[in-house]
C-alpha cells in the first residue's frame, strides 16, 4: 500500500486519534495521539491489509522550541521469505508520537513488537521518555546511577562521576554545536 | 670486574641483581587482553605475524589480569567502564605497568568535546607509564611505546636508599 492509502485507512479507522498526516518528503508519517497509540499499534500489526510485522527502529526527538519530545516508530512489512517471493518490503511507514517535555509519557508497545523492548529502554535512557507498561524499563546504555538523559538538547555534562573528574570545552555546561 | 676474572668456572655469569631482574621483566611483559574500541584492532595487528609483538616478549596476552604485567588500554574508556578498568588494574600483581594507547585514553580524543560519557584521559583512573598518541596509533607506534616502557623498566632498581629512589622518580612518564 502507498503511504496515502495507509494514512487514509488509519484516518477512517481511528478518526481524530490521528492528529496529523505528513506525506511530503522521503519519510511519510502520521502523528498519533499518545493515549490511543497502543490501539493503533495493534491495528498496524494485525490488520490483514497492513501487517507491519517489523519495527525497524524507534528514534526519539527533542523538539526543544515546542517544549515537546517525540518518538518515531519506523515500520515495515516483511513478507514470508520463499523462493519465488524475494524478501522486499511491500510497504513501509512511520508513526510519530508526541509528548510534552516536562512529564513525557508514551504507552509501551513492547507487547506488540518485541523489538520495542530494548528500543524503548534506549529512548528512556538517552531521552528520558517514560514508556508506560513497559515490562522492564531500566537504563540500557548508561550506568544505573547516571544523572539526566544525555541526548536532550539542554543536557548538562557531568563534571564528576564517582571521583573521576569530567571536563567540557571552555567549561561550558554542554558543548556548543 | 677484573679481580674476579678467571676465578670461577665456565658457565657462570656475574651481574647485578637489578640488571638480572630488569632483564627478566623487560623481556616478558605479558599484557592483559584488554581492547575497548577501535584501537584494539591495531593492538591485534601488532600481535599478529606482520608486526609480531612477541619479538619483544610481550605477545602472551593473558585472559586474566592476575597473570599480566602490562595493561594496554586500547580504546575509549567510558565512565561506566572506568570502574571495571580500575578493578582489573587492582587485580594485577606488582610490578604492573599501564600504556595509554590512542587519543581517547590520552585525553578523551575525538570524544573530548561531545562525549558526555568518556573519561578525559585514562590517567584520571589509573597511573599511566607510557602515552601513545594517534587515532589509532599504528602498530609501529605501539611497539615504540613498548620499547620506551622497557627502557623505563631497565632503569628500575630494588635499592631502598634515597638517592636511588630519587633517580627512579626522574623516570616519570614518557611520551613517544
Ligand atoms: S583513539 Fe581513535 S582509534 Fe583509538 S579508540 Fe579512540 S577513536 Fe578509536
Amino acid at each position: 500500500m502507498t503511504p496515502e492509502e495507509i494514512s487514509n485507512l488509519l484516518r477512517r479507522t481511528f478518526g481524530d486519534a490521528i492528529e496529523e498526516v505528513v506525506l511530503a518528503g522521503a519519510h511519510p508519517y502520521v502523528v498519533v495521539q499518545a493515549d490511543r497509540w497502543p490501539e493503533v499499534a495493534q491495528f498496524l500489526r494485525r490488520d490483514r491489509r497492513l501487517k507491519f510485522n517489523l519495527l525497524r527502529c524507534i528514534s526519539s526527538l527533542d523538539l526543544l522550541p515546542d517544549d515537546k519530545l517525540a518518538a518515531v516508530y519506523d515500520l515495515c512489512a516483511v513478507p514470508e521469505a520463499t523462493d519465488d517471493k524475494p524478501l522486499v518490503c511491500p510497504h513501509e511507514f512511520a508513526v510519530r508520537v508526541v509528548t510534552n517535555r516536562g512529564n513525557p509519557h508514551i504507552p509501551s508497545v513492547a507487547d506488540v513488537w518485541e523489538t520495542a523492548n530494548w528500543h524503548e529502554r534506549e529512548a528512556y535512557d538517552l531521552m528520558g521518555i517514560v514508556f508506560d507498561n513497559h515490562p522492564d524499563l531500566r537504563r540500557i546504555l548508561c550506568p544505573d546511577d547516571w544523572q539526566g538523559h544525555p541526548l536532550r538538547k539542554d543536557y548538562v555534562f557531568p563534571k564528576e562521576y564517582h571521583g573521576i573528574p569530567g571536563t567540557t570545552e571552555h567549561e561550558l555546561p554542554s558543548p556548543r554545536h | 670486574m677484573s679481580w674476579i676474572d678467571n676465578r670461577i668456572e665456565d658457565g657462570v655469569i656475574i651481574t647485578s641483581l637489578d640488571w638480572a631482574i630488569n632483564w627478566a621483566r623487560t623481556s616478558s611483559l605479558w599484557p592483559v587482553t584488554f581492547g575497548l574500541a577501535c584501537c584494539a584492532i591495531e593492538m591485534m595487528a601488532t600481535g599478529a605475524s606482520r608486526f609480531d609483538i612477541d619479538r619483544f616478549g610481550a605477545g602472551a596476552f593473558r585472559p586474566t589480569p592476575r597473570q599480566a604485567d602490562l595493561m594496554i588500554v586500547a580504546g575509549t574508556v567510558t565512565y561506566k567502564m572506568a570502574s571495571r578498568l580500575k578493578r582489573l588494574y587492582n587485580q594485577m600483581p606488582d610490578p604492573k605497568y599501564v600504556m595509554a594507547m590512542g587519543a581517547c585514553t590520552v585525553g578523551g580524543g575525538p570524544y573530548f568535546k561531545h562525549g558526555y560519557h568518556v573519561v578525559k584521559g585514562v590517567d584520571l583512573v589509573v597511573p599511566v607509564d607510557v602515552y601513545i598518541p594517534g587515532c589509532p596509533p599504528r602498530p609501529e607506534s605501539l611497539l615504540e611505546g613498548l620499547m620506551r616502557l622497557q627502557d623505563k623498566i631497565r632503569h628500575q632498581t630494588r635499592a631502598k636508599d634515597k638517592v636511588a629512589l630519587a633517580n627512579r622518580d626522574k623516570l616519570a612518564p614518557l611520551t613517544v
